[in-house]
């Protein structure tokens, strides 16, 4: 028996997510008294995925043959299955994303094995293989038994804390048979802001709505958002006004983020959009009208004009550095 | 053209949610039912699909009587016919198995899904139920359109899109723009009634998960008002009290 932890990379680097999943599997492997493996598909340097040893993981399966390079479910999710098989892994830790729980799903599929999305918590091993889940959407939990042989879990950011220790992990490379099954879908073309940062990674996030009054005024706010590090969202009628581009629609029907800071510039609070952002550490609005329901989600409020507001905050920023 | 689309019967998305029985069970007093807004999405282009090229829609839903009402909406925005799988469903796993042994006997082209329930926000139903039919599956699916049998869709990716093509049958998740929610006309709603709606018992599946019990999340705390002419003070709580920054 062992733990598996699958890590997304981005651009070689294991990313944050991921670490707090490795952190995540190390702990229950502590638990139970096991190791802690973790698979990475694609391109990275053998140094980069060694450091996952400083989070508890003692051994690292590098999938890096040709036709992996480019994220494909399908084909991710029948490493993930032989790789289960290979280690005898009986509960396996993804980061909760798109991919994840695509690839986990197909995994779980092949396997027979539970899988349980959403995860926010350690699991209570006191009595059987107990998770808490967070559920319509950010606004309750469940407390859910696993009873598969094998259990994959889906984290969601901050279950847990990433915290890096000393240690490194042999890297190994790995190398299942791939089946054409896995490669019948053409990509004829891929659309992707470079240099952006992943809104569901980003620690903090400046968001608009349609208090901003239009896509010509958003400067203030990706100045504020350049100055903090963070990365930009929006409310679903900015997206589908087109004043923003559509992945960065958050909220119930769009993205869910949980930052540890939320910064939402002229959104009024509805609550498909709360649902959205309810996951966050700390969240700040800013609104002119004193009554936007944003306000009683928020831990700090301002009640003024955005186009006053953000530039000022802006310059405190600079200036605070 | 076959099409199978998978709806869910989720509370309103404005619905307050409490729980009643010790916290073991969801309190539907007063709450107001509607088919997940992304399965809605699926629906819609659904449609649009079988007013371009033909067809059948046939809906299904994995629940209990009281997701009848979405059902009959569903077929008055446009479905031919529906399947309820009689049971609770309470698990993704449970409820992917019981899809596809649905599919297996239609010999659907394409299966329509949400990219996730409201309720429990899994985004794996349709991913299981590819694997269990053998068959691809994406998502989250933003524009779809068919050319004889071959899909050409677009599915987000992290900060952006990716155009694909692939040949039926495919399992897709969708969510927008790929198509905006209907609203059923008058007409529908009479013709709805008398569309057939097949009530189906569950095939046994191993029980892979069951549910504990619930919780609230701990009631947030009062927000810190922060006077406008005094706005950067902001950055310095953000820094010192809050240590976000
Ligand atoms: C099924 C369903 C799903 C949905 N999913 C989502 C979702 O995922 N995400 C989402 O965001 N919405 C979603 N919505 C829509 C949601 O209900 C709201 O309509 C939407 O969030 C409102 O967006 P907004 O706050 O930008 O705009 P508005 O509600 O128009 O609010 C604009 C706000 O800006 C303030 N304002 C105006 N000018 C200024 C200024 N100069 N300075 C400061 N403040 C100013 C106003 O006081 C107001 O509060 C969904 C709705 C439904 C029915
Ligand atoms: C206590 C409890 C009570 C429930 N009661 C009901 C009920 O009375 N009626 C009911 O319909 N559901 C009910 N559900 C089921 C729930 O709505 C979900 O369908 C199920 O739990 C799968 O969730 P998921 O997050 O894994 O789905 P996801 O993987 O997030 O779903 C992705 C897509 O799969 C399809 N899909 C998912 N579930 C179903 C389904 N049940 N039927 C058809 N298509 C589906 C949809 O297209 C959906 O958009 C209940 C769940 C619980 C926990």
């Amino acid at each position: 028996m062992s733990i598996l932890i699958f890590v997304e990379l981005d651009n070689g680097s294991i990313k944050k997510t991921s670490l707090e999943a490795i952190a995540y599997g190390a702990e229950i492997a502590k638990v139970k008294g096991t190791t802690a493996t973790v698979l990475a598909i694609g391109n990275a340097e053998t140094s980069e995925l060694a450091s996952a040893g400083a989070y508890g993981a003692s051994k690292v399966l590098h999938a890096n043959a040709p036709e992996l390079a480019t994220e494909n479910a399908m084909a991710y999710a029948s490493v993930l299955a032989a790789a289960v098989q290979q280690e005898g892994a009986e509960v396996v830790i993804l980061p909760k994303s798109g991919l994840c729980d695509s690839m986990g799903a197909r995994a779980a599929a092949k396997l027979g094995a539970s899988i349980v999305s959403g995860v926010t918590e350690l699991p209570d091993l006191t009595d059987g293989f107990k998770v808490k889940r967070s559920i319509y959407t950010g606004k309750a939990f469940a407390t859910v038994a696993v009873k598969g042989a094998i259990k994959i879990l889906g984290i969601k950011k901050n279950a847990i804390e990433a915290i890096a220790g000393s240690g490194s992990a042999e890297v190994v490379g790995f190398s299942p048979a791939l089946g054409s099954g896995d490669f019948v879908a053409k990509v004829i073309s891929q659309e992707k802001a470079s240099g952006e940062l992943s809104l569901t990674e980003a620690d903090i996030v400046v968001s608009g709505g349609r208090g901003m009054k239009g896509p010509e005024h958003w400067q203030p706010l990706l100045d504020l958002a350049q100055s903090l590090g963070a990365a930009t969202g929006c409310s679903k009628p900015v997206s589908d006004l087109d004043w923003r581009p559509h992945h960065e629609h958050i909220g119930q029907t769009g993205i869910k983020v949980a930052p540890n800071l939320y910064i939402a510039c002229g959104i009024s609070g509805a609550i498909q959009h709360l649902a959205g952002v309810n996951s966050s550490k700390v969240i700040v609005a800013i609104n002119k009208d004193p009554e936007a329901p944003f306000f009683k989600a928020a831990d700090y409020g301002i009640v003024g004009d955005v186009f006053d507001i953000l530039p000022r905050l802006t310059k405190a920023v600079k200036e605070s550095k | 053209m076959k099409i199978l689309v998978c709806i869910t019967n989720v509370p309103d998305t404005t619905a307050k949610i409490s729980f009643t029985d010790n916290d073991t069970k969801f309190n539907k007093a007063g709450v107001q039912y509607i088919i997940g807004p992304y399965d809605d999405y699926a629906l819609a282009r659904a449609v649009e699909l079988k007013e371009k090229l033909g067809g059948t829609i046939t809906v299904l839903n994995v629940g209990e009587a009281e997701s009848d009402p979405q059902i009959r909406k569903a077929l008055a925005i446009g479905a031919d016919d529906a399947i309820r799988v009689n049971c609770d469903p309470q698990d993704s796993y449970f409820t992917a198995a019981q899809i596809a042994a649905i599919a297996k006997e239609g010999g659907y082209d394409l299966i329509l899904m949400g990219r996730e329930s409201i309720d429990f926000n899994s985004g794996v139903v349709h991913s299981l139920v590819g694997e269990m039919l053998g068959i691809p599956s994406f998502s989250p699916v933003m524009k779809l359109d068919i050319e004889g049998s071959t899909a050409k869709f677009a599915r987000e990716i992290e900060g952006g899109k990716e155009n694909l093509e692939a040949s039926l049958p495919l399992v897709l998740g969708c969510q927008e723009p790929i198509a905006e929610w209907k609203i059923p006309n008058m007409r529908g709603i009479m013709t709805a009634r008398t569309k057939p709606l097949k009530v189906v018992e569950p095939v046994a599946v191993d029980e892979l998960a069951t549910l504990d019990k619930y919780t609230l999340p701990a009631p947030k705390g009062a927000c810190k008002m922060i006077p406008a002419d005094q706005a950067e003070t902001l950055i310095s709580l953000l820094k010192t009290e809050a240590k976000v920054l």
